[in-house]
């Protein structure tokens, strides 16, 4: 019977945190399919890594190689097809992040195996894998069923699981790495940081967030004057910062900086995962969005429905009074 | 250097009343504003700043129904040379692994350098087209791409945006595909003169038979999966909406504020 296995994300030393979520869920699908749950770990040194991972999976496979230091799909894609011939995994899941995006769907076409992408559940019922995938920007979700297949691949969004205590006593399996050459075709150079910003929106006790729902920036002004009423700190979407309405260092997201005010005030945000996933710890949220079924309504505790632009006017008016 | 683009034309759904259609396994497309996928709007451009610099020209492919001409005008519009659009009653369905063997069939026997697509659709949002098609083609590939640094001597050297501002430098062999990053540059704006002045340009269509497919090879039948059916997600506890006139509600946000954000 085949494995279910979690493909474990590591960067600069560090387990991810979608691993132990992928964990989690491998978990449960394999106590109720009664398949094994391995999580396969590649790296240089990475020996450490095994033994955090030993209390979260019966069954560890480690290989280490110099040449698995840096994350390259090519090497890893190369070094997955070995191992997988021996693991022969049912379900193969990757998290749906850079590392994965990169990796999971050749690695899928290359083993012909059926892959689901960017899934927030996973499920199996009469050996027949199905996932919940959301796309319109989070506004529908979609139920599929993937063919059927000796081995298949999920890519699993982050956040989606939560991670509960357990501990389990795992072993530890060292496979010899099959990596033959470094990849020619396809090279990691090094990593570069962003250059520090200006502005450390992480410090702000309240943000006043903005999204594409202002429309441009001449109507930047209409909330920078709400934040300043509030002494408040403005920050913003992705594509606020893509289109240069706002500088990089005000973006809140997956790509941008994770925060956790006491109140962040979402303002014309649809709430797509990878904003989410950034503000999603505030005390308290509070979105405004002419859109009833935008999905920021879910994350967020208070919400106001309407124009953006008769309702920042308005509380700004109000606010200048309350505490002016 | 001869680069393909990869563009979509999608429904614009941020801001709209989504209604799952009579079948339940997709959403009404009646009524919807469509327009080309953002993250092609940022590839188109980069591939045209790339032809600006070392030469060549820019070819964009767009699989979908007539209405795609229209996207396909706008990039070539905004300076793209050649378009060629793919269709048959057969596609329907297709996920993105089928997606991205009908698009190799075009590509294939075409010459190219690079092949630029989005990082992933706002409609489906796969994410996955573009690598499926390298590694259909055989050839190498960098996705989340947010600076293409330098081309030189059959090698790109590229920066993948990876998670909390962190960038990764790859040095990849032509040909390569790349999957553009929104943010990349700034998509020239094209008037409705530019449009005009491309509208005779022939659009090249291809259907199954041309591209040499057979009907299992695309559709449901080549897909990896199906969809079952389309909900809306649970809304869970959900927010609490405020309601009222406008001062009504801004009274009530001054109290939360007081409260939760201690401001006095
Ligand atoms: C690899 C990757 C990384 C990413 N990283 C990030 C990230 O770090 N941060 C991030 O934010 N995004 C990130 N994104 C982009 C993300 O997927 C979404 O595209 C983005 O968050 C959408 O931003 P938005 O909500 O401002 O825009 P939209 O989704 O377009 O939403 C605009 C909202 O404004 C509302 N609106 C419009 N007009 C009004 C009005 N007059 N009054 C009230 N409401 C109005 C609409 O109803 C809509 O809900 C990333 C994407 C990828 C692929
Ligand atoms: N129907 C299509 N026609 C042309 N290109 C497409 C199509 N669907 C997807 N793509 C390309 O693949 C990218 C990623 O799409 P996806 O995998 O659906 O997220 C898009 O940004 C496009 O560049």
């Amino acid at each position: 019977m085949g494995n279910i296995i979690v493909l474990v994300e590591h960067r600069r030393g560090e387990i991810r945190d979608i691993t132990f979520e992928m964990l989690m869920k491998g978990k449960k699908l394999s106590e109720s399919t009664g398949r094994p749950l391995n999580a396969i770990l590649f790296g240089n040194n990475v020996g450490g890594m095994a033994e955090q991972l030993r209390s979260r999976a019966k069954r560890v496979v480690l290989i280490e190689d110099q040449k698995l230091e840096n994350f390259n799909s090519e090497t890893y894609q190369q070094a997955l097809r070995n191992v997988i011939e021996g693991e022969k995994p049912f379900l193969l899941l990757i998290g749906h992040t850079a590392f994965g995006m990169d990796l999971a769907p050749s690695l899928a076409a290359l083993l012909n195996a059926p892959l689901a992408t960017d899934c927030i559940d996973v499920m199996v019922e009469d050996n027949r894998i199905k996932a919940i995938r959301q796309p319109y920007g989070g506004k529908v979700n979609v139920e599929v069923c993937l063919k059927p297949a000796e081995q298949s691949m999920v890519t699993v969004r982050p956040a989606s699981f939560s991670v509960e205590e357990y501990s389990l006593d795992g072993e530890i399996i060292r496979v010899s790495s099959p990596v033959t050459g470094e990849s020619a075709s396809k090279r990691f150079v090094e990593y570069v940081e962003a250059a520090a910003g200006e502005l450390d929106i992480t410090q702000a006790p309240i943000l006043v967030s903005v999204g594409r729902g202002i429309k441009g920036p001449e109507n930047i002004p209409v909330v920078q004057e709400l934040a300043d009423s509030l002494g408040a700190v403005l920050s913003c979407s992705r594509p606020v910062v893509d289109k240069k309405w706002l500088p990089k260092d005000r973006q809140v997201g997956t790509s941008g900086k994770t925060v956790k005010p006491k109140v962040y005030i979402a303002i014309g945000i649809s709430g797509a995962f990878q904003h989410a996933a950034g503000m999603k710890g505030s005390g308290t949220i509070i979105a405004i969005n002419r859109d009833s079924k935008a999905p920021i309504f879910n994350i967020a505790q208070y919400g106001i429905v309407g124009d953006l632009f008769k309702i920042v006017p308005a509380l700004k008016g109000k606010i200048k009074e309350a505490f002016g | 250097m001869e680069i393909i683009v990869c563009i979509k034309r999608v429904p614009e759904t941020a801001d709209a009343d989504i209604v799952i259609d009579k079948t339940g396994r997709d959403i009404e497309r009646e009524g919807l504003v469509f327009d080309i996928n953002e993250w092609d709007n940022y590839a188109v451009e980069e591939a045209i700043l790339l032809k600006e610099k070392y030469g060549g020209s820019v070819t964009v492919i767009s699989l979908g129904p007539e209405e795609a001409n229209e996207t396909l005008r706008k990039a070539l519009a905004m300076g793209a040379y050649k378009a060629i659009r793919l269709t048959d009653p057969a596609f329907q369905d297709s996920d993105g692994y089928a997606i991205a063997r009908i698009l190799s069939r075009a590509i294939g026997p075409l010459p190219y350098d690079l092949i630029l697509t989005g990082v992933q659709t706002e409609d489906d949002g796969y994410g996955q087209v573009g690598p499926t098609l390298a590694e259909i083609l055989q050839i190498p590939h960098a996705s989340i791409v947010n600076k293409i640094e330098a081309i030189e001597n059959g090698r790109a050297r590229v920066h993948r945006e990876l998670e909390g501002g962190l960038d990764e430098v790859v040095d990849l062999e032509l040909p390569a595909v790349l999957t553009i990053q929104s943010g990349i540059n700034e998509p020239r704006y094209v008037s409705i003169m530019g449009i005009r002045r491309v509208a005779k340009i022939e659009i090249k269509v291809l259907d199954l038979h041309e591209l040499s497919m057979k009907p299992d090879e695309a559709g449901e039948p080549g897909s990896m999966t199906v969809v079952e059916r389309v909900f809306f997600p649970p809304t869970g506890e959900g927010a609490q909406i405020l309601e009222g006139t406008a001062d009504e509600i801004a009274d009530k946000v001054i109290s939360i504020l007081k409260e939760k954000g201690g401001v006095a």
